[in-house]
Order: C-alpha cells, then structure tokens, then sequence
C-alpha cells in the first residue's frame, strides 16, 4: 500500500515536472505558432539565475519564484525582439534560428560558468509516507504546476490581456484593424513562455543540478509533450504530461530509466501517428 | 537551376574529383590527407539532407539516425564476416530500409511540417538512449559486442571487392570517398533533372495541386526519404572506417544540427551548397577547436542564428543572384504581417 502511494507520487510529480518543463513552449506554440527550440536553454537559465541568487544570499523561494522567471522573462523580450519578430510565419525558420541561439547561450553559459555542474541542496527534506521516505520538495513542484495552470486559465479567460492575445491568435489582422497591436502582444506572450520557462528551470534546479547543456535533457521532451498536445495550451498540455509521464514512470519502475526514457518518446510517435495534429487537433477544441 | 537539363555541373564535379583525386596526395601528407576525407565523406551526408530537405520538401530533425545506422551495420558487419563488400551493402541497405519503415509511417500518416520534426527527433532520441544503453555482454550482434557509451573499437577497413586481403590505404579511402561524394552528386542531380525529380520538386512546391495532377505524393517522398536514408548511410560507412570505431554519438542530437546547418548555410534547395557549407563549417570547427579560445557552440550557434536572420536562402544561392548582378529579394517585413501564413492555414482547418 505504501508501495502504492509512493509510486502514484512519482507519478503524479512526473507529470507535474513535464507540466512545468513544457507549459512555457505550449503558450509560445500554441498562441503564435513558433517553436522556440532555444526553451531548454531557457530552463537552463533560470536554474543558473536561481543558483547564482541562492549564493548571493538571496532568500532561496524567492530565487526560485521571482528571479528566476523575472531574468528569463527579460531575456525572452530580448530573444522576441531581435530574433522571432522578423521571422513571424516562418515557422521552420524560427525553429533554425532558436536552434542557433540555443547554441549560443549553451556556449555563453560555458563561457561564463564553466562546464561544470553548479547545485544548490533542495530545501525541503524527506518526509514519511507510512514507510516510504519521500521527498518534500516533490509536493512543492506539484503545487506550483497547479498554481501555473490556474494562473494561465485565469490570465488567459477571466483578463483583458487574455481575451486580446487570444482574438490576436485567432485573427491577427482583425484585431489590428480594431486597434490592437500584434507585435506587442506577441512580445508579452513571448515574454510571459519564456518567464515559464524560468520558472520551471529554477523549481527544477536543485533537483537536477545545473550545467550548460541542462536544455538539451529538457527541450526535446518539452517538444514532444506540447507537439503531442496541440495547439491548445492548457488541455493540450495536460492531456499530453499526463499521458507521457505514466508512461515514462510506470515503464521506469517496470525496467530501467532509460527503458522508461523510450517507453516515453516511442508513445509519443504512436500518438502523433494516431492524432497528427495533437491530442487537441481532435479532441477538447476550441478551449484554452 | 532546378529542372533544367543542364549538364555542366555535372562535368565540372567529374573534372574537381578527379583533379582532387590524382593532385592532393601528391602534394599532402598521408594525416593531411586523413583530415581532407572526412570533409568528403561529411560532404556526402550534407547531400543526402540537402535532397530530402530541399528537393523533398522533407526536414528531419533526426537524419544523423541513417547515418549512425549506415556506421553501425558496417562495423556490425565487417567484424562478423571479415569480408567487407556485404557490410558495405548492408551499411545502406539498414538505414534505407529503415527510412522506407519510418517513411513509411510518416508519409502514409500525412503528418507533416513541425510534427514531422518532433517524430523525427523522437526517433534519434530512442536510438541515442538505446544505443548508450548497450554495454552489457548480453547486447552483441553476432560475435560484436554493441559496447554502450563506448561504442565498437577496431572496426576493419574496407576492402576491395573479391580480395579480402587487399584493404584500402589512406590515399585509397580518400580517392574512395572523393569519388563517392563526386558520385552522389552526379547521381542526384542527374535524379533531380529526371521525371521523378521534377515530380518530387512539384510535390514540395504545392503537395495540392501536385496530388490533383494524379501524383501520389506519398509515394514519391517515400522514395525520396529512402533515397536519403540509403546515401546517409554510406556517408556513415565511410565514417566508420575513417575513424575506426563508432559509438552513440553519430546518434546524438547534435549530429544532426550539424548536418541542418550545413545545409542552411550553404542553401536549402541547392546540391552544390550544403557542400560549401558542410566543408567551411567543418573548417570553421576545426581552426576554432586547434585555438581553443573560443566556444564552440558559441560560433555554430552565431552562425546559424545570423545565416538565418541575414542569408534566409543561405551562401550559394545568395552569391549566385549576386554574380547575376542582381539584389536579392527584399522579403515583405514579415512583422507587419502578422502570423499571415499560420492564421490562414488554421482558418483552412476550422
């Protein structure tokens, strides 16, 4: 029984870490059609900016949830303007162009941290669940993927921005035409991905440690989980961690993790085989 | 260019293969020679991308996976039987029936663009990790142990056809390798200026309208694809044997960066780009990691950013409107409008 609960916790903070790796991706892909293949990268950012905070003495939660996605945030209005905004509607185009810059700051880091893996120790210790000694840390990353989905849902349904960006994505020159200014809003959509995507670098960093090659672990999976979702980002999102990470985990606990690694992406193939435009391409259109 | 019955880039990669071949060992050492091989035989890989993707239509993120599996069968192989010629088929026979596999899967699905991309990737992923994940005794095809992260060691060269005892020399491996590039060349462009090719180019140009003309555009990017799949392959073949040994690196996501940015560099829609761009990127690699200054990533990664940003259409085709005197094309500024091309399409599908 405590077995059982143990193994439904890995589960449900797998698919709560691919939440978070992906979540990012999925707002840029699903509101303006751009892969943004440098998104490991920006995960391997905001583990650096957290980490570089933590030591500079900085409270470690706020490291975590303010800096982090704060820094990545600006690099991604940096990254919007001088690179993704001259290539709107080209999309294999951007993905070149972010596959470049994900090698660009893949060498920056280097450059500037070395390659080695820098770390922070988690700070929340183990607790019991009956016998099983788990992880707190495990429950922190579940609530702030919680947290990021009803933040999402209420930015992009219940505010102002949200109902623009979401009239932009749906008809950018219509909008335009009622006053609205698609550049800008890509830029904060941009923005508010690459902020995400800090986000999650920072929760993640003091499980996984940070090197400068971090985003390559990340970038494919998160890759797959929103192209397998779709173009809805919430559903879309959930529906498809959801899928992968049961995946993944039960295949882990069965074999090996690299077994589960597999078992992950070749369900990935046989699902896009199945719904070649995402698991939303077919079902739960039309939502967020 | 793309069409026309024009033969003289044919003759003039006869006449460069065969000057390279007799000339350069007369006036370079034998590791000169070595580090000139390996930019034929990478040459030979940008080829095969630079037909899928710019003839095809057909950008995989994973076409490093052919050119691993090519290196793989042929060590697999030369060790096993002794005698290389079957390895040598084998080395493009695996990855071609392997691309006619997944091509298969991919085209007859009608999956395309981006989610072509992720499977893509997908697939080189799935073979990097089980690759990797083979270091145990148990995992040995035939008497080869598949050796894991370290791959397989001592892989014996290549030999000529009938005498086993006869193993190519430096000089040979590289008068081999030049003519094999020089031959795939000819081949494609010979393929491309055919009916099918053509076909091909108009099934990328407009898959629509190509399909109402009563082509199967499955078909023809199947073929397409195993083509590539198939040269890619022999591209990994001469790898092996240029190095020695292969390991799950020609797995590795990189590896087919590298290759995508080849071809992005030199000119998608051009066979004589991905070429120039495959050899001046790998010449680039090469002086930068003999200084050991600057990173490495750091410079692909300019590279690809500023290639994409400044050149969209990439070195050869730009020099060449620029010889014709012409300026190129002033792209619309894309910001203006907007998301265009993806809203039209999705408004298509609602």
């Amino acid at each position: 029984m405590d077995y059982l609960i143990a193994v439904g916790l890995e589960v449900v903070s797998g698919i709560a870490s691919l939440v978070l790796i992906s979540i990012g991706l999925a707002v840029v892909f699903g509101m303006m059609k751009v892969i943004n293949l440098a998104h490991g990268e920006f995960l391997m950012m905001g583990g650096y900016a957290t980490i570089t905070a933590a030591n500079a003495g900085v409270n470690i939660w706020v490291s975590i949830l303010l800096i982090a996605p704060l820094v990545v945030g600006l690099i991604g209005l940096i990254v919007e303007r001088f690179v993704i905004r001259r290539l709107y509607g080209r999309v294999i185009d951007t993905m070149l162009a972010t596959w470049g810059l994900s090698l660009l700051f893949i060498g920056l880091a280097t450059t500037v941290f070395g390659n080695t893996t820098a770390g922070i120790s988690s700070p929340l210790g183990p607790v019991n669940i009956g016998h099983v000694g788990v992880s707190a840390y495990k429950f922190f990353i579940v609530a702030v993927a919680l947290a990021v989905i009803v933040a999402l849902y209420s930015l992009f349904k219940l505010s102002r921005f949200g109902l623009v960006a979401r009239a932009t994505m749906q008809n950018a020159a219509m909008s335009s035409a009622l006053g609205v200014e698609p550049p800008r809003v890509y830029a904060a959509t941009f923005a508010i991905g690459s902020a995400l995507a800090g986000l999650a670098g920072g929760v993640l960093a003091p499980i996984t440690g940070v090197v400068p090659s971090l985003g390559a672990a990340f970038v494919a999976k998160a890759f797959i989980t929103v192209i397998g979702g779709g173009s809805t980002v919430l559903v879309g999102t959930l529906s498809a961690s959801g899928i992968f990470a049961t995946v993944n985990q039960l295949a882990s606990f069965a074999t090996t993790p690299v077994i589960g690694e597999v078992a992950l992406l070749g369900s990935a193939i046989i699902l896009l085989r199945l719904l070649p435009h995402g698991i939303t391409g077919r079902f739960f259109k039309g939502r967020i | 260019m793309i069409g026309s019955r024009n033969y003289w880039p044919i003759a003039a990669a006869v006449i460069a293969a065969l000057s390279a071949i007799v000339v350069l060992p007369a006036i370079y050492d034998e590791y000169s020679l070595l580090q000139l091989t390996i930019y034929a035989i990478l040459s030979v890989l940008a080829l095969s991308l630079a037909f899928i993707w710019g003839y095809g239509g057909i950008l995989s993120f994973g076409h490093a996976v052919f050119f691993g599996l090519g290196a793989y069968s042929y060590a697999i192989g030369a060790i096993n039987f002794g005698e290389t010629t079957i390895a040598l088929l084998l080395s493009m026979v695996i990855p071609g029936l392997f691309a006619a596999a997944l091509g298969y899967f991919l085209f007859y699905g009608r999956i395309s663009d981006v989610y072509l991309g992720a499977i893509t990737l997908t697939v080189t992923l799935i073979f990097f990790n089980l690759a990797s994940s083979t270091s145990g005794p148990e995992y040995r095809v035939g008497r080869v142990p598949l050796g894991g992260f370290n791959g397989i060691p001592s892989i014996p060269q290549l030999n000529v056809p009938g005498f086993p005892d006869w193993t190519l020399s430096t000089t040979e491996l590289f008068a081999l390798s030049v003519a094999t590039l020089a031959l795939v060349y000819i081949g494609l462009r010979l393929l491309i200026n055919s009916d099918f090719g053509r076909i091909v180019v108009a099934i990328k140009e407009n898959e629509v309208r190509a399909e109402l003309l009563g082509y199967d555009a499955r078909k023809y990017k199947l073929v397409t694809f195993v083509i590539g799949g198939a040269i890619a392959g022999l591209a990994g073949c001469l790898f092996a044997n240029w190095g020695g040994f292969t390991s799950p690196a020609v797995f590795a996501l990189g590896q087919s960066v590298q290759i995508i940015i080849w071809v992005v560099v030199g000119g998608v829609g051009t066979l004589a780009g991905p070429v120039i761009g495959c050899v001046l990127i790998q010449w680039l690699t090469n002086s930068l990691a003999s200084l050991n200054t600057v990173n490495n990533n750091l410079i692909m990664g300019g590279i690809l950013v500023v290639v994409v940003l400044m050149l969209p259409q990439g070195l050869v085709p730009t020099i060449a409107r620029l010889a014709r005197g012409r300026r190129p094309v002033q792209r619309l500024d894309a910001a203006t409008k907007g998301l265009g091309g993806a809203s039209t399409k999705s408004e298509a599908r609602a």
